[in-house]
């Protein structure tokens, strides 16, 4: 079965090289603090009987991460689950658990630079666990206390999780990266890939939440204090719906919120790439598509054509992602 | 589970690779890291020395090349994203066949694949010569915080039942649903991993009744098969040699 584990290929960590010595330190020193300060938080609250628990939710997660989701044909993604273990095991201790999932992976596994381990500590387990508990918690003192309400929130702090982790790699980038590629250009490229995987990192934590509030909503640390209204039936179809309208809504505001930051304003290096006459060499991104460079043809302002590719990039994806799971369910009624 | 079977990072072995005290080697392969990353990226013959450097612990080790590689193999998704650098960063361009590559971003690209490469090098060597407990027993002599050692050690051990569960009920899955395109798939996964968490929540409170009803008084039981001496000397000459290969790349350029 290890030999499983020793299969796991796929990966989001960043590797040695990437980020300079002095940088890597820097981001060191504050994973250091940050993991050492959500051990002795959740060590107040951690009794002696939570460390096998502790453990077990850390090879779960290492587990789910291995765990490919279609996501489009051709194209799978895994959990990161920083967000549900904040939720399910609140901040400190979801931050202490995902965090000795990276260490592991760094160091057994050889996934993760050993030097890159503050940036990958830092962006992977705590940021993302101290951006989606307020997030998740506010937004159930917000709400009515419903299963779909619940669903949903998860699904906003996991994807507001995810954009906060792209964030604090494109910061340590810019003080740090080696290579040369302009901010702009991984800014916009994060910002549009991490957007993506957001939303099907908040789908796959709100099913898993409702699986666990169906089953044992006694577990769940962010809801310790909520007694959801029918939290033990399965959602109807109009819940569901509801559940999608607002996920896509949310999704869509961030974009509105993000997408200015991610206009690509030439930097140094491009104005003189543009004075020089290669920028258009320059501009080309790898990935191509009509939505390449995240900029719409035909749109005036640079800002606004990131908003309206980020839009359709959203509702691409939505639009596909319900209409397969509609045409496999149709299918699998047919039957 | 757990306990003296080898786990398959391991390569089994008697050499003083192996014999060495795990601390030690921990300890060795930071200040490796360290020194390959300080190391400038033009200094391109200072990568050749470390990989030299390298090959002695490999060497020594007496680790099969098939096996290193294979093991190295796990940064290809780096070195495919590294490869991508030349043609987005800015900056002069220099003409590679059909591609004008950024020089910047040629750079970037070599600095990452050399440093990435070196360093999980460097780490296959620890996981391959090191049992995992010994590993965790190392970090405990290193003085990092036993919470974060305990919870890393419960984590290794559940590793194998908790991904041999998952795995289990994927095939469950897949024989009720069949495997259509995979896509319909995608929801029921995100439940299982709702029910794997209340599973894996409930095995923990089981776990620890056992170990109560084991006599268990809140610290695990130090279990060591053979108390190893530390021998810092080959290791720092090791170390040295590797941080002069450093200082030197570092004056030259």
């Amino acid at each position: 079965m290890l030999q499983a584990v020793c299969n796991k290929r796929d990966s989001m960590h960043v590797p040695d090289g990437f980020i300079n010595a002095a940088a890597s330190v820097g981001t060191g020193a504050i994973a250091a603090g940050g993991l050492g300060y959500s051990l002795r938080r959740a060590g107040r609250v951690l009794k002696d009987r939570h460390i096998p628990l502790a453990g077990v939710t850390a090879a779960l997660v290492f587990a789910l991460q291995m765990l490919n989701f279609p996501v489009l044909p051709g194209v799978s993604g895994h959990l990161m689950g920083g967000a549900l273990a904040a939720i399910l095991l609140g901040p400190w201790m979801g931050a202490a658990v995902v965090s000795v999932v990276v260490v592991v992976q760094a160091l057994f596994f050889a996934d993760g630079g050993v030097s890159a381990l503050g940036v990958n500590v830092l962006n992977i387990a705590i940021i993302t666990a101290l951006v989606a508990w307020p997030v998740f918690r506010g937004l159930i003192k917000l709400l009515p206390a419903t299963r779909v309400a619940a669903m949903g929130a998860a699904m906003v702090a996991s994807l507001a999780s995810v954009l906060a982790g792209s964030f604090a790699f494109v910061v340590e980038y810019a003080v740090g990266g080696v290579g040369g590629a302009p901010i702009g250009t991984v800014l916009a490229a994060m910002t549009g890939v991490h957007a993506l995987i957001g939303v099907g990192e908040g789908l796959i934590t709100a099913t898993a939440l409702g699986a666990v509030l169906a089953s044992r909503p006694d577990l769940i640390e962010g809801l310790s204090d909520v007694s959801l209204r029918g939290a033990e039936t399965a959602p109807s179809r109009r819940a569901v719906t509801t559940f999608a309208a607002t996920g896509m809504a949310v999704a869509a505001a961030l974009v509105l919120f993000v997408a200015p930051f991610a206009s690509p304003h030439p930097d140094g290096l491009e104005t003189v790439a543009e004075e020089t006459g290669f920028s258009d060499v320059a501009r080309d991104h790898p990935v191509g598509g009509p939505l390449a460079d995240y900029q719409v043809a035909g749109v005036g302002s640079e800002a606004v054509g990131t908003i309206v590719a980020g839009l359709a990039g959203t509702a691409a994806a939505f639009t596909v992602g319900f209409g397969l799971v509609a045409a496999s369910r149709k299918r699998a009624g047919a039957r | 589970m757990s306990g003296a079977h080898a786990h398959a990072l391991h390569f089994h072995g008697h050499s003083p690779v192996h014999r060495m005290a795990a601390h030690v080697k921990i300890a060795a392969l930071f200040g490796f890291v360290a020194a390959v990353v300080v190391t400038p990226t033009q200094a391109i013959w200072a990568f050749g020395l470390h990989a030299a450097v390298l090959y002695v612990a490999v060497g020594m080790a007496r680790l099969p090349a098939g096996f290193f590689f294979r093991r190295l193999s796990i940064e290809i998704p780096f070195v495919i994203f590294a490869l991508a650098m030349p043609f987005v960063a800015t900056g002069p361009r220099i003409e590679v066949g059909p591609w004008a590559l950024s020089i910047a971003g040629l750079w970037g690209a070599w600095n990452v694949v050399a440093k990435a490469t070196l360093c999980v090098g460097a780490s296959v060597v620890l996981s391959a010569t090191t049992e995992i407990p010994d590993i965790l027993a190392g970090f405990d002599r290193l003085r990092a915080p036993r919470l974060l050692t305990a919870i890393a050690g419960f984590m290794v051990r559940y590793v194998e039942v908790v991904v041999g569960e998952v795995s289990r009920v994927r095939t469950a899955i897949a024989a009720r649903l069949g495997d259509r395109r995979r896509l319909g798939e995608a929801a029921s996964l995100a439940t299982v991993s709702g029910t794997m968490f209340v599973r894996s929540y409930e095995r923990g409170e089981r776990i620890h009744q056992a170990m109560l009803a084991r006599g268990y008084d809140g610290t695990m039981p130090v279990i060591s098969t053979t108390p190893v001496p530390a021998r810092w000397p080959p290791v720092a000459i090791w170390l040295a040699a590797a941080w002069m290969v450093t200082a030197v790349a570092v004056v030259v350029t």
